[in-house]
């Protein structure tokens, strides 16, 4: 059984990405008790998933070394992964929050050898990669991951696959017998930082995603380009593995659309506008990038950005929204539409197109077991009414790291408040 | 019906838009336009010749105030009723529904062009589907065929007479209804009493915003 120490002081944060990281952070350096729970077996969500962030074109793995080292110099923080919070009842200052936890079959003893990971044969999809490529059934998620254990799949337990595992481990971390358990325990306030998780792209039905092999996401990209990914870095198109130098970017994909998300998702245009230097980089002056667009959204102080994108010559921008995507007999997707300015028909052919795709919450308003208010799109919204309850980063809102970790930090501060509330009445 | 445009002219003066929403059916959408183009992407008709203003194109014109070319244009006459852009528009601006209604509006004002093939198309079927309650096939395709003269449609006849003759063997075209009534439906006089009542209706509607 998981024994986890919480009271009415404590802070109970749902989501262990940068948001869910932050807030937990900036709580427990101000001195409360926080208890971090999160549904993967690792911390840093999908910030952790990206290559390189914008503007600076910085590692994520730079900012969230800072955290990590900042979690585990901590003792106030309990981190709870392949952990979900499953009922809340009570009220502000005093909630009991029931938690399902998941077994993970590996124990505190692992040293992430990796010697279960060449036992096992079974290979699984790689979560971590978007499914873009396989893992063994015995894994460590990323080179990254916190905490540094291995994870055992759930599918290969009760095979011999599961007992070579077992008998690979030399310092006894395997544990085939553990179980899925349902723990309870009390907070004083709740920071709700479930995040965000990418459109569904087939949804948009003429852009043939759940056709055509060689359309994908941005997300997806982000792992294609990164050297820790399926490909190694490398840009290679996912139908016959060739090298992808002429990309099309579709702004747009998902969002501002009353089919499909109602917001503008704010960060695909910084994200495009990002990846195109990946093309650039990856390729040089053979790398192409075309962006379709409706209006190119660089928020504020990223129109710099922009405008530096705007100068590379290797970087066209069409302003349309593409009307269909086809496929010609060598298996190169084709974008078809009108050029908006100038009235344009064309058919573009390309190696690859990456589709911008749109933010939703992961958790939807509706779908938190509190009463919280949520807006059409099925974000948190501040509302007295959410009484000890604070949304925080992608669960508010359509943000890019930068500003979730400003909305971490304001729910973080609203949290405090509650507990020292708490913290009065109780001395 | 000129008199009517002179009219519409100087009541809006150079408020087009006004116009558009307070005339056309659907006209309170062109305002939701974004300009994207998905509409002008999607429409099919887009590789004829003729059709000199996409849709978003008209709109962008109804916004600016630019009355002659608007009712000048093709465009909103080109329109199939496919529906591509409607059901992809991310504004849910019910574009074939709004090109209608301006096609419907340049019409009623004396602005559309003298035999259209789209409008000629729309008001033989029209007349021909109501006269009856049910559309006489042979009747409509001599109209349509024989519109551009007598040698014309003869060719097109015959181009199309195998088809015909398929239609013929389904029992779906009787030859000899080109000389006879055609098959009616079963109540013509509630069907009369129906599109009376649905005149009369738009007609005070018409009035309502004249």
């Amino acid at each position: 059984m998981t024994s986890v120490v919480a009271t009415n002081q404590t802070i109970l944060v749902v989501g262990g990405g940068i948001s869910g990281m932050t807030a937990a952070l900036e709580a427990a350096e101000t001195g409360k008790q926080v208890v971090l729970v999160e549904k993967n077996p690792y911390l840093g969500g999908r910030t952790v998933q990206l290559y390189r962030y914008f503007p600076k074109m910085c590692h994520p793995t730079c900012g969230l070394e800072i955290n990590l080292r900042r979690l585990k110099a901590n003792p106030r923080i309990q981190v709870l992964t392949l952990a979900e919070v499953t009922g809340i009842t009570g009220a502000k200052g005093a909630y009991s929050v029931s938690v399902k936890l998941k077994p993970r079959y590996v124990n505190a003893n692992c040293t992430a050898c990796g010697e279960c990971g060449k036992a096992v044969t079974t290979e699984i999809d790689d979560a971590f990669n978007y499914n873009l490529g396989k893992v063994k059934a015995a894994y460590l998620p990323s080179s990254m991951a916190y905490p540094q254990r291995y994870v055992i799949d759930p599918s290969i337990i009760g095979t011999p696959d599961a007992e070579r595992a077992k008998a690979a481990c030399k310092y006894d971390a395997v544990n085939l017998d553990d179980q899925e358990e349902t723990i309870s325990l009390n907070a004083g306030a709740i920071v709700w930082a479930t995040g965000w998780q990418p459109y569904d792209a087939a949804k948009i039905v003429y852009y043939g995603y759940d056709r055509f092999p060689n359309v994908i996401s941005n997300v997806e990209f982000e792992r294609l380009a990164d050297p820790h990914g399926p490909t190694g870095g490398k840009i290679l198109r996912p139908s016959d593995g060739k090298e992808a130098r002429n990309i099309a970017f579709i702004q747009c994909a998902g969002s501002r659309d009353e089919n499909h998300l109602r917001h503008c998702s704010r960060f695909c245009c910084m994200g495009s506008l990002k990846q195109t230097h990946y093309v650039q980089e990856a390729y040089g002056d053979e790398g192409k990038s075309t962006i379709y667009y409706i209006d190119i959204r660089a928020i504020d102080r990223f129109e710099d950005f922009y405008q530096k994108v705007k100068a590379n010559p290797n970087v066209t921008f069409v302003k349309s929204k593409v009307a269909r995507i086809t496929e010609d007999k060598a298996g190169n997707p084709v974008c078809n539409g009108v050029n908006t300015e100038g009235y344009i028909r064309y058919a573009n052919t390309h190696d690859l197109v990456v589709l911008a795709l749109g933010m939703e919450p992961s958790v939807k308003g509706v779908n938190i077991p509190a009463e919280v208010m949520s807006d059409s799109s099925g974000f948190i919204m501040a509302d007295p009414a959410n009484a000890g309850i604070f949304g925080a980063g992608c669960a508010t809102n359509a943000l890019d790291v930068n500003r979730a970790v400003q909305s971490a930090t304001a729910a973080a501060l609203r949290a405090i408040q509650v507990v020292n509330k708490v913290a009065r009445a109780e001395a | 019906m000129s008199d009517l445009n002179q009219q519409m002219a100087e009541r809006y003066k150079n408020n087009f838009l006004k116009e558009i929403e307070e005339q056309a059916e659907m006209g309170e959408w062109v305002k939701m336009c974004m300009q994207c183009g998905l509409c002008s992407g999607s429409c099919p008709t887009n590789f004829h010749s003729g059709w000199d203003h996409p849709p978003q194109e008209i709109f962008m014109l109804i916004r600016a105030g630019k009355r002659e070319e608007v009712l000048n244009a093709q465009g909103m006459y080109m329109c199939t009723s496919c529906y591509n852009c409607y059901v992809r528009c991310p504004r849910k601006v019910p574009v074939t529904h709004v090109m209608h209604g301006i096609a419907e509006y340049a019409y009623r004002i004396g602005r559309a062009p003298k035999n259209q093939p789209t409008m000629h198309l729309s008001r033989t079927f029209w007349n021909n589907a109501t006269k009856y309650g049910r559309v006489n096939e042979v009747k409509l395709t001599q109209s349509l065929y024989f519109k551009d003269g007598l040698g014309a449609g003869i060719k097109k006849a015959m181009e199309m007479q195998t088809v015909a003759l398929g239609l013929v063997k389904a029992g779906r075209l009787n030859p000899l209804e080109a000389i006879g009534g055609g098959h009616k439906c079963k109540d013509l006089k509630g069907i009369h009493a129906m599109l009376a009542k649905a005149n009369e209706l738009e007609a005070q509607r018409k009035a309502a915003k004249g």
